[in-house]
């Protein structure tokens, strides 16, 4: 199994998540550059985090119209696994592979901090090695991880079970307090209908190992091991 | 007739019911200086386009092409666009 870490200018977690592959699951590995068009042969796009284009319009809003995002769009269309984390997940509602958009956190801060999640669907290839009530402690770094979308197509995410991850209190409680953005219903996660396309505001590239303080963040990259291995198609 | 470059002018502002954290702190920070009868602030961009004097006259749709596909996010923001 080989995996794409697209690096764009300004991207500034390409390095952690290309680590996390090669060090803590023993997969291939290639840095795909914003300027290449041909992502074959790839069985998982990373999309990292960062300021990619520094981030100047609006997140995500340049990284998507740059020349690897159109082969990234063909090749998600197409079936194949994409995740993007923090800015990764910017680029993927930028570019409608995913649904809503970005708004400034509530508090207008940059928020770096270890947060917990919530698994809520783990009937996808990105969280098939936890359970639906399992806590992770990942950390957030962001400005615009406040996600917005309309109520009703909330609702319709909601019934689809688009939603895999919601900020939570240590014990799992889906509280206003434990939001730590403004995000909508907690929403810290979310995949596409066809499953194969998903992206979440914590890094859980910054969380696979002990060291690094937790190693919940890998229990992701192993469920995308676990369903390449499977022989499934999203 | 001299050929002058022609002006577009877009203005993004986000939708009706879409929360400006940017526009609220602002508002506090007007009622802070005295500007109590300010109730609500919404922050917005502009962005001013500036075509070479042989394009055609269909800028106003080409920049509204523009505003749709890069300057404004559908999903939170509209625009319009004034043609100078």
């Amino acid at each position: 199994m080989k995996f794409g870490v697209v690096t764009f200018p300004g991207s500034n977690c390409d390095y952690d998540s290309y680590m996390v592959v090669k060090d803590q699951l023993g997969k291939d590995v290639e840095f795909i550059w914003h300027k290449e068009s041909d992502v074959s042969g790839f069985d998982c796009i990373i999309l990292p985090g960062g300021f990619s284009y520094g981030d100047y319009l609006r997140t995500g809003a340049i990284a998507r119209y740059s020349l690897v995002m159109g082969s990234v769009i063909d090749y998600a269309n197409n079936g194949g696994l994409v995740i993007g984390i923090c800015n990764g997940l910017q680029i993927l509602l930028e570019s409608g592979l995913l649904p809503g958009a970005m708004l400034r956190n509530r508090s207008l801060q940059f928020i770096c901090k270890h947060v917990y999640l919530r698994c809520e669907n783990n009937e996808t290839p990105f969280s098939n090695r936890l359970g639906v009530g399992d806590v992770l402690r990942i950390p957030i770094a962001h400005t615009d991880g406040n996600y917005y979308w309309y109520r009703a197509d909330v609702q319709e995410l909601e019934r689809n079970r688009q939603v895999v991850f919601r900020y939570c209190t240590p014990t799992g409680e889906v509280t206003d307090e434990a939001n730590p953005n403004g995000s909508t219903n907690n929403i810290a996660g979310i995949c596409n209908k066809a499953r194969n396309v998903f992206g979440m505001m914590p890094h859980p590239e910054r969380a696979s190992e002990a060291l690094l303080g937790s190693a919940d963040g890998l229990a992701i990259f192993q469920s995308i091991v676990a369903f390449a291995a499977s022989g499934v198609t999203a | 007739m001299s050929r002058k470059s022609k002006k577009v002018v877009c203005h993004i502002s986000l939708k009706d019911g879409v929360l400006d954290p940017q526009g609220v702190t602002i508002r506090n920070a007007l009622a802070q200086l005295g500007f109590d009868d300010v109730v609500e602030v919404r922050s917005g961009k502009v962005f001013e386009l500036t075509f070479k004097p042989e394009a055609t006259d269909d800028v106003r749709a080409k920049s509204e092409d523009i505003c749709r596909r890069v300057l404004a996010n559908p999903v939170i923001e509209t625009f319009a666009v004034e043609e100078s």
